[in-house]
This record gives structure tokens, C-alpha cells and sequence, in this order.
């Protein structure tokens, strides 16, 4: 712990300063959301919902936001779920399971973590394209799945280790499978694991833009990230309105999330993520 | 024998997904870049051996992304860097409460999806009278399209920031308190004790940080796809990897090249390995193995 210094007021205001353009841009989406204009962080004549009529009706010839959203959903909860189940069951084989190659692929899961998956977009392209999961929720679902892997290995590691081993001792001399150990047993005990890793994978992949934006064409499996870039393409650059207000809407969920889950969060954002 | 299938059912869901989104994208990027794929050749493209490397060097533009990559990881690196040093020291010296809520506003952008963080910058950056920047200059401009390279460094830098702010923290957090009572009783005020105590304890983690960001900048270009397009105008603010994916997927000139954006992206692989591997010797277990234990209330 750092000792206090008499000058913090000082130092407070200083970074207030520093922080400025964070607490304007989104002091700037809030206003304009609700204000017919804006000028600056100035709302000009007054206060409207009108900008949120994109929750009844459709903009121009985009699908109506209820998909979306429920694309969305379906992404976010999806690459959490299957990066939770996947990363667990290896990371359970790779904390407790003796056998050989075992360093090797504890290597391979290091090196593949610090490696950017990004410059492998042409080749994800073509692997979608061979499985004929290109332009599909599903395809992309899995290929965001598989990046957050290692990410997730590595953490769920960390849980199983500290599992004292008399305790899956004695679970295996009382008859139970392995299988059945890690579901009853294991599971449970790393709950604050999962539920991190979860929380963490599903705001990163509610997020996510370069994925869906090359690997999906059609708009029905639009995501709301699809949805709101088509939006900043095409209206008028002085309607701020909608697009304010949709990307409002957007930024809610993951809002709330964070704000639930920031104790935890800051740490597992601080642990090993690209940045 | 039951032990292997027990593994093939733990390690099977984990490694095919590996195998198939990170092994093979692997070798086609690498056995595509010999190719002339393209939208035109896209039903019987040939094998061309090195030509779409020769070609990437003859590229009249080459030197000029060459140059903007550097520019862009340097200038956005030293942001990162230098912020998230000053952000860890400063949240850390003021009361508990506050510091948090400080480093939880500069976390915010983290979270955020790209396309609202991109929005927000638009809105701050549009012209007279709607921009708050137009507004508070009196200076009419799109101020993203006439200075695109700050916009760049700042958007990214604002998101990047956070990440070594954090680290930087925690390894702050982590000093033993008798360091700074020993300073104290020195006589050494706060400058002396963050220059000769706190800054020599983060030599590992700034090394990290530094490492780690310098090869994630190299190949990331979301933000830079978002805010500029690699424009105005020729160029501009054009990276290595958002050139390649240009190359492979926009018809910038009417014909995606696959094979010669795969050239460009190969590289970014290979380098991407050789740092990667480079990882694991410097920090070996040391650093990532401590990583994943988060303690969680």
C-alpha cells in the first residue's frame, strides 16, 4: 500500500482534467439520445423519445431490432457458454489428468494465447467457407468461441489446481468417474471462475465487430454491432439522435453487467488480456 | 486405454475448435499467400510460388504503410505505456474510493463495444454546431478527417491505457509495506519513493506490457477500420494489417485479392509466432502462470 500524500486534491483534480474527454463522449451519448439536437453537451429544443423509434419500427430496410437483439443475445450467450464448457473440460484434463504431452500442450495453450488471432482472418474466412458455416450465426459463434480459448483455459486452470487432490482422491476411491467428479464435485468449487470467465467472454463478445462484420453478409443474423455501423453509414452525419440512442441501447446491457460484476472483472481485465 | 478416451472427452471439444480456428487458418493463410487467389481466379487459382511477396516489395505504397505501422504502434504504445503508469501511480495515492472510481471510468472504453466507442468520438469530433471540440474552439472542422493520426493514437491509446493501468496497479498493490516505511524513515518524499522504490519494482511488468502491446498493436486495426478507414485521402493512416484486409476483403479495387492479403497477413503470423515463443522464454511460467488466479470475493 502506498503511502497518502497531503497534494491528492491536487492530484484528483489532475486526473478529473485527464479524464475529461472519457466523461464527455459519454455524457455526449446520454444527452444526445434524448435531446432533439445537440450542440456540444448543450440539448436543443428539449427533451425527446423520438430517437428511440427504432424499438417499434424498422430504420429503412434493416431488420426490426427485436432479431438483432436477439442475435445478439444469442452470440454473446452462446460464445460465453461454450467457452466456459470447453475451456473447463480441458483446463479440469490439463490441472488433474497425468500424461504424456501434457507440458506440451500447456505450452501450445501459452504461445496461442499471446498469439493475435486477428491476422488469421483470411484463413478463418476460408476454413467457414470449407464447413459452409460462412454468413451463419453459428459459424461465427464458434470461430469467437475458439479465440477466447486459451483466455479461458489458463484462468480455469488456476481454479482446478488449487482443488485439494485428497478431495478427488476420495471421490474416485468412493466410485466415481472422473466425468462425474469434475460435474458434482469440481464444478461447484470453481463457480467463481466460471462465473468471471462467463461475465468476461459474454461483454467482449457483445462487443465484437471485426467477426460479424467480415463473416456474416446477411442481415438477418445481423448483430446489434452490425446494426448500429449500417446506421452510422447511412444517416444524415447531423441526426445524432438515432444513432445516440441505439448505441445507448447497445451499451446498456454490458453496463450493467459491469457494474454487477466490477470486482472481479477489473482483476480478470488486468490478468492476461490483449489490450 | 480408458485413460485415453477420458482425455480425448475432456481435451476433444477444446482442441477441435483449436485445431479448426487457430491450426488450420494457420497453414491456409500460409499456403494461400503462394497462391493468385482472387475474386477472379477464385475457381481455379494458381500456385505462384514467392510472387506475392515480390510483389508486396515492389508495392508503390509498401514504404508508406511500413512507415504509418510504425508511427502507429510507437506513438500508441508510448501513450499506453506512460498513462497507464500514471494512472496506476496516481489512482494509487489517492483514497481507496476515489482511485477505484477513477480506474473503473478509464476501464469503461475497455468494455464498450468498438462501434459505440467509434460513434462516441464522431459525435465529440463533428462539426460546428454540433461538435463539442467545434464548439469549445470555434473552430469549425471534422476534427477525426483533419487530424486523423491524433484521432487514431487517442482512440486507441484511451482503450489501451487501461491495460497497463491495471497491471501497474496490481504490482503496486503488491509491494510490502515496510518498502515504504523504510523510504519514509530515509527522509525520501513521494518523488524519491516512486523513482527509487515503486518504478525499479515495476521493471517486469512494464517490460510485459510493453512486449505484449507492441505485438497486439501490430495486428490489431479495429478502431483505425472504424474511425478512418485507413483515410483521408491515400493512405493516410493505413497499417500493415488493415492493408491486408483490405487486400483480401473490400473491393477497393474491384477485385478482393486473397492470396496477396494473405501474403501480408502471413508475415503478421510468422511474427506473431516468433514473438509468442518469445513470450514463453522471457516470462516463462513466471508471470503467466500467476495470471490466472484471480481472487474473487
Amino acid at each position: 500500500m502506498m503511502p497518502r500524500t497531503r497534494f491528492w486534491p491536487l492530484l484528483a483534480f489532475g486526473l478529473f482534467v485527464l479524464s475529461l474527454p472519457l466523461l464527455a463522449g459519454y455524457l455526449w451519448l446520454l444527452v444526445s439520445a434524448f435531446s432533439f439536437q445537440v450542440h456540444g453537451l448543450k440539448p436543443m429544443g428539449g427533451l425527446t423519445l423520438e430517437h428511440w423509434r427504432f424499438l417499434l419500427e424498422p430504420i429503412g430496410q434493416r431488420p426490426p431490432i427485436g432479431r438483432v437483439l436477439l442475435n445478439s443475445f444469442v452470440y454473446a450467450l452462446g460464445v460465453a457458454f461454450l467457452v466456459v464448457l470447453a475451456s473447463s473440460m480441458a483446463a479440469y484434463a490439463l490441472s488433474r489428468l497425468a500424461f504424456r504431452g501434457r507440458g506440451f500442450y500447456l505450452g501450445l495453450v501459452l504461445v496461442l494465447h499471446a498469439f493475435p488471432a486477428v491476422s488469421l482472418l483470411i484463413g478463418i474466412f476460408y476454413v467457414l467457407q470449407l464447413l459452409g458455416l460462412f454468413d451463419t450465426l453459428a459459424g461465427v459463434i464458434l470461430v469467437q468461441a475458439s479465440l477466447f480459448l486459451p483466455l479461458g483455459i489458463w484462468l480455469m486452470k488456476g481454479f482446478f489446481d488449487a482443488i485439494p487432490w485428497d478431495l478427488e482422491r476420495a471421490a474416485l476411491v468412493d466410485g466415481a468417474s472422473r466425468w462425474i467428479f469434475f460435474l458434482r464435485i469440481a464444478l461447484p468449487l470453481v463457480r467463481p471462475g466460471l462465473f468471471a470467465l462467463g461475465t468476461f467472454v459474454f461483454i467482449a463478445a457483445w462487443g465484437e465487430f471485426i467477426l460479424p462484420y467480415t463473416l456474416i453478409v446477411s442481415s438477418r443474423a445481423w448483430t446489434l454491432a452490425l446494426y448500429l455501423q449500417s446506421l452510422l453509414g447511412a444517416v444524415d452525419l447531423a441526426d445524432y439522435g438515432l444513432v445516440a440512442a441505439v448505441g445507448l441501447f447497445y451499451l446498456l446491457p454490458v453496463l450493467v453487467l459491469f457494474l454487477v460484476g466490477q470486482r472481479f472483472l477489473l482483476t480478470i481485465y488486468g490478468g492476461g488480456v490483449k489490450g | 486405454m480408458r485413460g485415453f478416451w477420458v482425455r480425448l472427452f475432456f481435451l476433444g471439444p477444446a482442441g477441435v475448435l483449436v485445431l479448426l480456428f487457430f491450426l488450420l487458418p494457420v497453414v491456409l493463410t500460409l499456403f494461400l499467400s503462394l497462391t493468385d487467389l482472387s475474386t477472379v481466379t477464385f475457381s481455379q487459382p494458381r500456385v505462384v510460388g514467392l510472387a506475392n511477396y515480390l510483389e508486396l516489395l515492389r508495392d508503390p505504397s509498401f514504404p508508406l504503410i511500413l512507415k504509418n505501422t510504425l508511427k502507429y504502434v510507437a506513438l500508441t504504445l508510448a501513450f499506453n505505456v506512460f498513462m497507464g503508469l500514471f494512472l496506476a501511480l496516481s489512482t494509487n495515492l489517492l483514497p481507496d474510493r476515489l482511485g477505484e472510481a477513477f480506474r473503473a471510468l478509464w476501464l469503461l472504453p475497455r468494455i464498450t463495444a468498438s462501434v459505440v466507442y467509434v460513434l462516441i468520438w464522431q459525435g465529440i469530433a463533428a462539426t460546428a454546431p454540433y461538435g463539442l471540440l467545434s464548439q469549445v474552439t470555434g473552430v469549425s472542422v471534422n476534427w477525426i478527417q483533419q487530424y486523423p493520426w491524433a484521432a487514431v493514437i487517442l482512440a486507441n491509446g484511451f482503450v489501451g491505457a487501461s491495460f497497463g493501468m491495471l497491471l501497474f496497479s496490481a504490482a503496486i498493490k503488491a509491494i510490502p509495506t515496510e518498502l515504504f516505511w523504510a523510504a519514509a524513515v530515509d527522509g525520501a518524499g513521494i518523488k524519491a519513493t516512486v523513482r527509487y522504490v515503486v518504478l525499479p519494482l515495476l521493471r517486469w511488468p512494464i517490460l510485459f506490457v510493453t512486449t505484449y502491446q507492441t505485438l497486439s498493436l501490430l495486428t490489431s486495426f479495429e478502431y483505425i477500420l472504424l474511425l478512418t478507414d485507413g483515410g483521408p485521402g491515400f493512405y493516410t493512416t493505413e497499417v500493415w494489417a488493415l492493408y491486408a484486409y483490405h487486400l483480401a476483403f473490400s473491393n477497393y479495387y474491384g477485385n478482393a485479392r486473397f492470396g496477396l492479403g494473405a501474403a501480408m497477413a502471413a508475415i503478421l503470423v510468422l511474427v506473431g509466432l516468433l514473438v509468442s515463443l518469445l513470450y514463453l522464454r522471457l516470462f516463462n511460467f513466471r508471470h503467466l502462470l500467476e495470471v490466472p488466479r484471480i481472487e474473487v470475493e
